[in-house]
């Protein structure tokens, strides 16, 4: 927010304090609570019979025999998309702030913090000043194709939001494939990096694409492996009917249900780091070895929608996790029934059912951010792996890995009682309950470590 | 870790190794910049060195990510070292900086004897002096121009050395910014028209030299940013 008044260099922020204050504040907690609101306002309600049914109802008119529903239809679905477009901007921003500020912390330095209260303004002055930027098409490249890679990767982007569900109800569809749809489609990215780097007729940007497909066809298979083990355990491709099959505590989880699975969910997120060219993968992007990578020669809009789409792809990544391994939207002790009852079968349903809609996305959005914050902290704390290091990795490790997982996962099912998994949900959360307070003891006695540190988080 | 001293012995893909010559001796061997990673060798073990190796990868990986993990969490709850320069520091940055810090030049036209040992000392003609005889009093010499150029001193301190009472002295001040290069001119005597009489040192005495910086720190005060040069009536009318 630094918008200069004439040549006194004094900005509106710095005469109004509060302004910053409640400019953060609208961006940081008024602009996503109203886009969750919408979610949940326009998601459950998106079929064709609930729209048919309100038009009858509110209007008096019969959309089902008009010529004009499917204009009806396509209207509603440009709204779930412009939802979901506006979500994955805003999130991917916010995210970056988060990045920096918690980078900087790790690195002992404070990060930004100028613009805006705490500077998490500061994405929005990035993005503002990305766009407008000069769009430089170098005179060789391929014109067409390098106008068009960047929306490549951001249908990738975009087209996973459809399936993942953020509350009980709050989906935009529950596809009957929804896994594999998800894996089809967010692999779609490496499409747009494929064609950039081959479209930017530069070296590096070359290199970083040919790298990108390499590492995301690579990483499809433990990844897809992976996640056909909560697919096994749940009987459902569905992603809502993996959620529902688990509940709300940890020992419900399909994390810890198995020690197949929670071998799995480490395999599917290392894979998934990779697939979203995360650090320690960001092979295509290698600052130090590509520039910039696939991006290396785009400016202004494309390359802002291309950082959208990598620090978004986070939300998918770690939402994918969530939905899969931990839980999803359960709250714990709240069963289907409630739900089902508290929907009623009024077109509206009670303020009950939207209250527990809203507590259960707030569970969904609690753990998918401690899954991106775990991201970003992993990548603040691994160096780049080298190529062949990373392919040993997919090869070697991971891809029988995810294959011992899945047979285990088979035999696991066939052989022991519910009862026997319920012995081993709580096993396993406790047991990972422990390693958490192991892990925070060992963070503790780094800091008693150094003489005169201490756990201080001044210096904002 | 092991991988890579495998990769590299078989004349692999290993980045920055040198071409693969086998060493001369086997003493040569072991002292080589490279030395094989330590496997854990347990002899009494009944698996293949393979399978060993495999294994304790994994278990290397668990427990490096582990240790990294720890380190970096440690490192957020900490505190951040970083000095928040200008607007948040307890003092004022120039005050916290050590007392012989080279700032800019300041003197005390006061104390000045007008023996121009500063002009002559600086190697880049960064200080320009002129002087008259004071047309009132003809025994009475004056400075008529004493004029510094900021933007080219590279604060060796050459001038300082010469002076006899201490009236050229660096400061710890450093925020010279102007908007116009023409303002790092300081002109010690503002108006040739209102020249400054020789100061005569008094004999066993120190001269009384104003404390180091007050002066250019109401100066800087002063001054706007973004203020117009003082431009010096002169021929070219600069310089």
């Amino acid at each position: 927010m630094k918008i200069t008044l004439g040549l006194d260099s004094t900005s509106l922020t710095r005469r109004y304090p509060r302004l910053a204050i409640l400019a953060t504040l609208f961006m940081a907690f008024a602009l996503p609570l109203g886009l969750y609101l919408a979610a949940l306002a326009i998601f459950p309600f998106n079929t064709p019979e609930r729209i048919d049914a309100m038009a009858r109802e509110w209007f008096g008119y019969d959309l089902a025999g008009s010529p004009y529903r499917y204009l009806v239809y396509t209207g509603f679905l440009l709204l779930v998309a412009f939802i979901a477009v506006n979500y994955a901007a805003v999130f991917g921003g916010a995210s970056t702030w988060v990045e920096r500020r918690v980078a900087g912390r790790m690195q002992s330095r404070i990060g930004p913090n100028r613009t805006g209260a705490a500077g998490f303004l500061a994405w929005v002055a990035d993005a503002v000043k990305m766009v407008l930027k000069e769009d430089t098409i170098p005179a060789s490249a391929d014109n067409l194709l390098f106008r068009a890679a960047p929306y490549f990767s951001m249908v990738g982007l975009l087209l996973p939001f459809v399936v993942l569900p953020l509350g009980q109800g709050t989906v935009v569809t529950d596809m009957n494939v929804g896994v594999f749809y998800l894996a089809a489609t967010s692999a779609f990215v490496v499409v747009g990096i494929l064609v950039s780097g081959w479209a930017s007729n530069s070296k590096w940007a070359l290199f970083g694409g040919i790298r990108g497909a390499a590492q995301v066809l690579s990483y499809e298979i433990p990844a897809g492996i992976a996640l056909m083990v909560p697919v096994l355990m749940a009987g459902t491709l569905s992603m809502q009917g993996i959620v529902r099959a688990q509940g709300g505590a940890p020992w419900e989880w399909f994390v810890f249900q198995n020690p197949a699975a929670f071998i799995a969910f480490f395999i599917s997120v290392t894979s998934s780091l990779a697939e979203g060219n995360r650090t320690p993968f960001d092979l295509p992007e290698a600052e130090s070895e590509l520039v910039a990578g696939y991006h290396a020669e785009y400016s202004g809009f494309r390359l802002a929608i291309f950082l959208m789409v990598e620090w978004a792809n986070m939300w998918i990544m770690a939402g994918l996790a969530v939905t899969m391994f931990l839980g999803g939207w359960q709250i714990p002790f709240v069963t289907a029934e409630m739900y089902q009852h508290a929907l009623g079968s009024g077109l509206v349903p009670s303020p009950l059912w939207f209250g527990l809609q809203l507590a259960s996305m707030l569970v969904f959005i609690i753990k998918t951010w401690a899954l991106v914050f775990t991201f970003i902290w992993l990548r603040w704390t691994l160096p780049r792996v080298r190529v062949d290091q990373m392919m040993s990795l997919c090869w070697k490790y991971l891809v029988p890995g995810a294959f011992l997982c899945f047979i285990v996962t088979l035999l696991w099912q066939l052989l022991v009682p519910p009862m026997g998994m319920k012995i081993t949900g709580v096993v396993f959360s406790l047991f990972a309950l422990g390693l958490l307070v192991k892990f925070l003891i060992d963070t503790r006695r780094n800091i008693d470590r150094v003489k005169g540190d201490r756990v201080d988080l001044s210096n904002w | 870790m092991a991988e890579y001293t495998q990769m590299e012995t078989l004349g692999g893909l290993a980045p920055h190794s040198a071409p693969a010559t086998p060493p001369a001796t086997p003493s040569l061997r072991s002292a080589s910049p490279n030395p094989p990673a330590k496997v854990r060798v347990e002899q009494s073990s009944p698996l293949p060195t393979r399978v060993r190796e495999y294994f304790g990868n994994i278990t290397d990986v668990v427990k490096t990510f582990w240790e990294g993990l720890s380190v970096t969490l440690s490192y957020m709850i900490r505190r951040p070292i970083t000095v928040q320069y200008p607007d948040r520091t307890e003092k004022r940055v120039a005050d916290m900086l050590p007392s012989r810090y080279r700032g800019l030049l300041e003197v005390d036209m006061a104390v000045c004897t007008g023996c121009m040992a500063c002009e002559r000392a600086c190697p880049i003609a960064v200080i320009k002096m002129a002087t008259d005889k004071d047309p009132t009093n003809p025994k009475q010499r004056v400075i008529t121009q004493f004029d510094i150029d900021e933007s080219k001193c590279m604060f060796c301190g050459l001038c300082v050395e010469p002076c006899p009472t201490g009236a050229i002295q660096h400061t710890r001040e450093f925020e010279s910014t102007m908007k116009s290069i023409d303002s790092l001119i300081y002109r010690w005597v503002p108006d040739p028209e209102n020249p400054v009489p020789f100061y005569r040192p008094v004999k066993g005495q120190d001269a009384p030299r104003a404390p180091v910086g007050e002066i250019l720190k109401k100066r800087l005060a002063g001054t706007s940013w973004i203020a117009r040069p003082n431009i010096f009536p002169g021929p070219k009318g600069k310089d």
